[in-house]
């Protein structure tokens, strides 16, 4: 799996692609981490237009985010999921802690 | 009646090998790519729990067999001579976890939303097992 991450006026876009599992979150959560304490973004925003596949790996790996988040006072949201990762999603109610946003403008 | 077999041991590395084959076997019953989706992230969320909490602190066997049935069902089994579940039904309630931060508790919750059948009988000392089932209707509709 790979990270990108694009930083502008605020606002961390953190677009992931290929397949998140277990064997995958722990590096990707390191990464994460580490992107999020030299920014220190107001907003961040998971892109999964890009992501292959996810396990409950990943709904880990968004919930940290939205808590690292939710403890500076910014905000996280997920945006365009789809095909399989967007099915594990929506299976694990995670819309109810964290918006996910399924098409952007 | 068709099967596999594969044994491979509790590396993190092998989740995303156990998917991949059984997503390869189960090709011939013509899955949509939803439905092999549902598979491939059931037998993820089955493998590590073998990995993260059979085999807590030692490196041990993963067994899974994946067998096509006559009516057109997939069955998967996946075993391991693991610690064990002490308490079953706690462990299948969605956010339980006892796997720390990188876990979400989600694992048996996603299985039983994708898959039609999930059972679970572990002794606790000799291991787990875990039998699933999935009808596969296929892309060419119902068979």
């Amino acid at each position: 799996m790979k990270i990108y991450s694009a930083y502008s006026d605020g606002r961390l876009r953190l677009n992931l692609e290929g397949e998140l599992d277990h064997h995958e979150a722990k590096s990707s959560l390191r990464t994460i981490d580490r992107i999020i304490d030299d920014l220190l973004p107001r907003d961040c925003i998971i892109d999964l237009s890009n992501l292959s596949f996810m396990d409950s790996s990943g709904i880990a790996v968004i919930m940290r985010v939205h808590k690292r988040m939710n403890d500076m006072c910014g905000k996280a949201w997920v945006e365009n999921p789809n095909g399989q990762p967007l099915r594990v999603l929506d299976a694990s109610g995670i819309d109810r802690v964290i918006r996910v946003y399924s098409k952007t403008e | 009646m068709d099967y596999i077999k594969i044994e491979f041991l509790s590396l993190s590395a092998n989740e995303g090998f156990a998917r991949a084959a059984v997503a390869a076997f189960a090709a011939r019953l013509d899955p949509t790519l939803e439905e092999l989706g549902d598979i491939k992230t059931a037998v993820s969320e089955a493998v590590t729990n073998c990995i993260v909490h059979a085999y807590p602190d030692r490196i041990g066997t993963i067994w899974l067999r994946a067998a096509i049935r006559d009516d057109g069902e997939l069955e998967l089994v996946i075993r391991d001579k693991g610690v064990g579940i002490p308490d079953i039904d706690k462990a299948r309630q969605p956010m339980f976890t006892t796997g720390g931060e990188e876990r979400s508790g989600m694992g048996f919750t996603i299985m039983d939303s994708f898959m039609d059948m999930v059972r679970v009988r572990s002794t606790e000392g000799a291991g787990t097992t875990v039998t699933m089932r999935r009808r596969i209707a296929g892309r060419a509709g119902l068979r």
